[in-house]
């Protein structure tokens, strides 16, 4: 990801040199969210359709072992060829095999995040084969050699003029058009070429229902359809979590998903994939990759709930004032803070801790995942791991000394309060920190203690 | 052991106790998305109240999605429109036996690839929903899956009476029905991935009119 | 009833006047009470740093200081909660358990124990309500602005009893200032500039002061208005609701003047 070693802090004092872009960006993002609301706010019995959501959610994971195999048979049964994979280098190889046996070395492939995570596109590339992204926004990072900052909207970093700048690189645009309806007007005949002459075409899934062996992608451009009406051959990859009992199911997750995403009340398409077209090949991807590692870990399995809408990005506070690369991980925000860790808790030991524990993100999920409680209980995980900062592991114990001991505690107070240092949040005394940009508290001269040690509340007790 | 045989051992291993799904009546819940007046009415007017909250709502949101809504008595009116809107060198498709007097014959049955210059493409949806302007087609509507994806400009005939309320009513209706493809379709193709600028015609459609038929 | 009062450590080291106010206001409005001596902080800091497993010394001596009373009631929402979601003490299950559900803070405490309807105080100015995030979103002081839900707010519901106080309505009613603990420190680029937004909402909707039910939000602002000298001060919400009406400048300080009302 080109991030190197440094951790969200230190990728987020980087994106905070430039304040008026960050302001750009929190803006922007904070537009989406509240798009979200208005669009949630219209419909009365939200609450109780997340509520609903969650508890599907709830069921599939608490019975995924029959629900897998009732997908499978009834994909299968569709005529769908349907694969497995245990991790991200096996799902790759997966794809790869089928490419080789149809004899492609060009692909389309419309947005997953799933792809994102097993850096499928680097795998095929390194193999010769071409990945062109047809979603606009990933086309956009992938000229740019990016990784998309955001699950739903991948070049929301960027700036139109860098991206005219861009295409004028590649697609030939006059220099210095930036207008959002001219460059896409450009895009639209770059990628319908591509749409015209590719074979295979990748999609991802947004629903899978076990009780038809269908699946559901949900795209605004369309380009998902152009993909794989057009190919002869389709692979669609999922998560193994992406699962719904049963097709009437569809109908809660479509009204939350768009809304919750961007506001809209559905978005433009949301394709039932049930079988394939005469003498088209259809494969699905099963992928596990840390999955069911995830579902093994009460206190994180419901993360695998969640549905990509990208809400708890729009809405985070932090979020928006770090960007998406800041995470360092194919999901960022809030929910990618939590399924990072399972992956490799040491690489990702920082991202739980990239958050105010605010709990807005909570409260706008669609599945009710309850994140910001679980960010708090990776950060125990964590450190009983061993993967927090010797430092800090200092400061906490001297923290632990002073504040178990009243007598301790008052000393270090008198002196304390002259130095703010040792106030409890100032870890391993980063005074500076606080400093740098904020003025300490002007010290009392005596603390509350102090001071209701000398009054004399015996006339007080009259009634 | 195969990838298969793995990932279900640990999936059964690892998954917790059975949680119930919720009720089914909650999901198909048939007073959701409706106005509180109508639903307290009488049943016989409270669908007629409903019908025109319904199409009242259809409208509305189709509007703001960037869709076109044209009210037309019968298929003479969408044939008089589509001629004076298209010119005779512009490839129209259709699956509408009733417009087949402007319409190329034979499509269907062609490469997908060849209508890549159709300028406009008329097909016909199951219903519509009124909460997002949403029309669910399925593939023996479209004929070749594709048509309603690369057309330039896609028009949709629904039927007035088939506006329902919600998703909740519309997989109801859908029910167990066989299809190999089906799609929502709601308004044209659209994108605001740069700049959250929203431009309608990313790769599919740059326009979209559903005529509202009877 | 009698109730002990929690003065989270920070608050008594740096904020004395806002423990005073709560103490005082609690007192004009007729309730017993107690201050315990040995109490110092409830051990969040650790454990929003990973480090929970530190605190059972935090919770012992929590559990020791205020297992006696009918009702613990602090000015912090965010220390409150702690101790609500995650208080346990050795040897003392039972008593941890009953702490956990007879704590509250300042404000919902006025609005749902009290049920305080009416407060002598008068406050005239033009004020900014700051909705700290675990009051709001954990203790549910106030309706969030994510869910779809009848509104409410207790602190507002208070602030309203004050004379002569006009609320300023913000832009972003609910948004975090990034103080967050140890985040003020950890993660310092992001923490000061959700600080500097959020001061800048009030700032914008012309407020004189910014208040909360929580003093560590008001000390990271209050650090950032400093910083810019603005002349916008930020008074944690006990001290309005304490707040005397300005009409004869005797200088008395209120915790010796006050007569308890009939509990």
């Amino acid at each position: 990801m080109g991030t190197g070693t440094k951790d969200h802090a230190q990728l987020s004092d980087v994106f905070n040199e430039d304040e008026a872009r960050v302001n750009w960006h929190d803006e922007t993002l904070w537009f989406v969210r509240a798009k979200r609301d208005k669009a949630a706010h219209n419909i009365p019995e939200w609450e109780m359709l997340r509520e609903i959501a969650s508890q599907i959610k709830d069921n599939v994971l608490s019975d995924l072992h029959s629900y897998l195999l009732e997908f499978e048979a009834n994909a299968q049964e569709n005529g769908i060829t349907v694969h497995w994979a245990a991790d991200g280098e096996e799902h790759n190889r997966i794809v790869r095999q089928i490419l080789k046996e149809n004899g492609v070395d060009r692909i389309v492939k419309s947005k997953s995040m799933l792809t994102e995570e097993c850096h499928l596109n680097e795998y095929l590339q390194q193999h010769d084969i071409e990945v062109i992204d047809t979603d606009l926004g990933e086309r956009i990072v992938q000229l740019a050699e990016e990784p998309p900052s955001h699950i739903v909207l991948p070049c929301i970093h960027k700036k139109k003029e860098e991206i005219g700048e861009l295409f004028h690189e590649h697609l030939g645009t006059p220099e210095g058009m930036s207008d959002p309806v001219f460059l896409t007007a450009a895009a639209r005949v770059h990628l319908r070429e591509k749409f015209i002459t590719r074979r295979a075409a990748i999609t991802g899934v947004n629903f899978a229902v076990a009780e038809t062996g269908e699946f559901v992608v949900c795209t605004n451009e369309g380009n998902a359809d152009m993909g794989a009406h057009l190919a002869d051959v389709h692979i669609a990859c999922m998560g193994i979590e992406k699962l719904v009992p049963q097709r009437k199911h569809l109908s809660v997750f479509l009204r939350l998903l768009a809304r919750s995403a961007t506001g809209q009340p559905i978005t433009t398409y949301s394709s039932h994939f049930k079988k394939p077209r005469p003498r088209q090949t259809m494969h699905i991807v099963l992928v596990d990759n840390g999955r069911t590692k995830q579902l093994g870990r009460p206190d994180f399995r419901n993360s695998l709930k969640c549905i990509r809408c990208g809400a708890c990005m729009n809405t985070c506070p932090v979020y928006r004032r770090s960007g998406g690369h800041s995470y360092h991980t194919a999901i960022a925000g809030p929910i990618g803070s939590i399924l990072a860790p399972n992956l490799d808790m040491k690489q990702y030991a920082d991202l739980p801790f990239a958050s105010t524990l605010c709990g807005s993100c909570t409260n706008v999920c669609p599945v009710k995942i309850n994140i910001h409680e679980q960010l708090y209980k990776w950060r125990q995980v964590i450190v009983k791991e061993g993967h927090a900062d010797p430092a800090k592991s200092i400061a906490m114990k001297a923290m632990e000394f002073t504040l178990s001991s009243p007598s301790v505690y008052k000393i270090a107070g008198k002196t304390g309060r002259m130095v703010m240092k040792y106030a409890p949040f100032m870890v391993n005394n980063k005074l500076n920190l606080w400093y740098n940009q904020r003025e300490m508290p002007e010290p009392p001269k005596q603390s509350f203690g102090e001071w209701y040690k000398q009054q004399d509340f015996s006339k007080e007790k009259t009634n | 052991m195969t990838s298969r045989a793995q990932i279900l051992a640990r999936v059964k291993e690892n998954q917790p106790e059975l949680k119930p799904l919720p009720p089914a009546e909650l999901i198909l819940s048939e007073n959701w998305g409706k106005t509180p007046d109508t639903v307290q009415q009488q049943p016989a007017s409270a669908n007629a109240g409903q019908t025109l909250h319904n199409l009242e709502q259809f409208r509305s949101v189709l509007t703001t999605i960037g869709g076109a809504l044209i009210e037309v008595p019968s298929y003479g009116e969408i044939l008089e429109y589509l001629k004076e809107h298209y010119q005779a060198e512009q490839r129209i498709i259709s699956t509408l036996p009733e417009l087949s007097s402007i319409a190329e014959p034979g499509w269907e049955n062609n490469d997908p690839h060849s209508l890549e210059n159709v300028d406009l493409a008329i097909i016909s949806a199951h219903f519509g929903v009124a909460e997002n302007a949403a029309l669910w087609i399925t593939e023996d509507l479209m004929q070749q899956r594709v048509a309603p994806f690369i057309c330039q400009q896609l028009a949709v005939v629904v039927s007035k009476n088939e506006i329902l309320a919600t998703m909740h009513d519309a997989y109801a209706r859908i029910g167990e029905a066989e299809y190999g493809f089906g799609a929502f379709i709601a308004g044209p193709s659209k994108t605001a991935d740069i700049e959250q600028s929203l431009v309608l015609g990313a790769h599919g459609p740059k326009g979209m009119t559903v005529f509202l038929i009877g | 009833m009698t109730v002990g009062l929690f003065i989270p450590c920070y608050i008594d080291q740096f904020y004395p006047n806002a423990a005073i106010a709560t103490l005082t206001l609690l007192k004009k409005l007729g309730v017993n009470v107690v201050y315990p001596p040995k109490q110092t902080c409830c051990g969040q800091p650790m454990a929003n740093s990973g480090f929970e497993h530190l605190t059972q010394g935090c919770n012992d001596l929590f559990t020791d200081n205020f297992a006696e009373f009918d009702y613990i009631v602090s000015p912090s929402g965010s220390c409150v909660l702690h101790i609500k979601d995650h208080l346990h003490a050795q040897g003392k299950k039972e008593e941890a358990i009953q702490i956990r559900k007879k704590i509250y803070e300042l404000t919902e405490f006025l609005t749902d124990v009290l049920k305080v309807e009416k407060l002598t105080a008068s406050f005239p100015h033009k004020v900014g309500l700051h909705q700290s995030c675990h009051g709001q979103r954990g203790l549910m002081l106030a309706q969030m602005t994510e869910l779809v839900d009848r509104p409410y707010s207790k602190p507002m519901q208070l602030l309203n009893m004050v004379e002569g106080l006009e609320l300023v309505k913000l832009n972003r009613p609910d948004e975090c200032c990034g103080f967050g603990g140890t985040f003020c420190v950890a993660e310092e680029a992001v923490s000061v500039k959700m600080g500097k937004d959020r001061v800048a909402d009030h700032l914008l909707n012309g407020a004189e002061y910014i208040t909360a039910a929580d003093m560590s939000c008001l000390m990271h602002m209050e650090g950032i208005l400093r910083r810019q000298k603005s002349k916008v001060k930020v008074i944690h919400i006990a001290e309005i609701l304490n707040a005397e009406a300005p009409v004869a400048a005797t200088g008395t300080t209120a915790a010796n003047s006050n007569k308890p009302l009939n509990a």
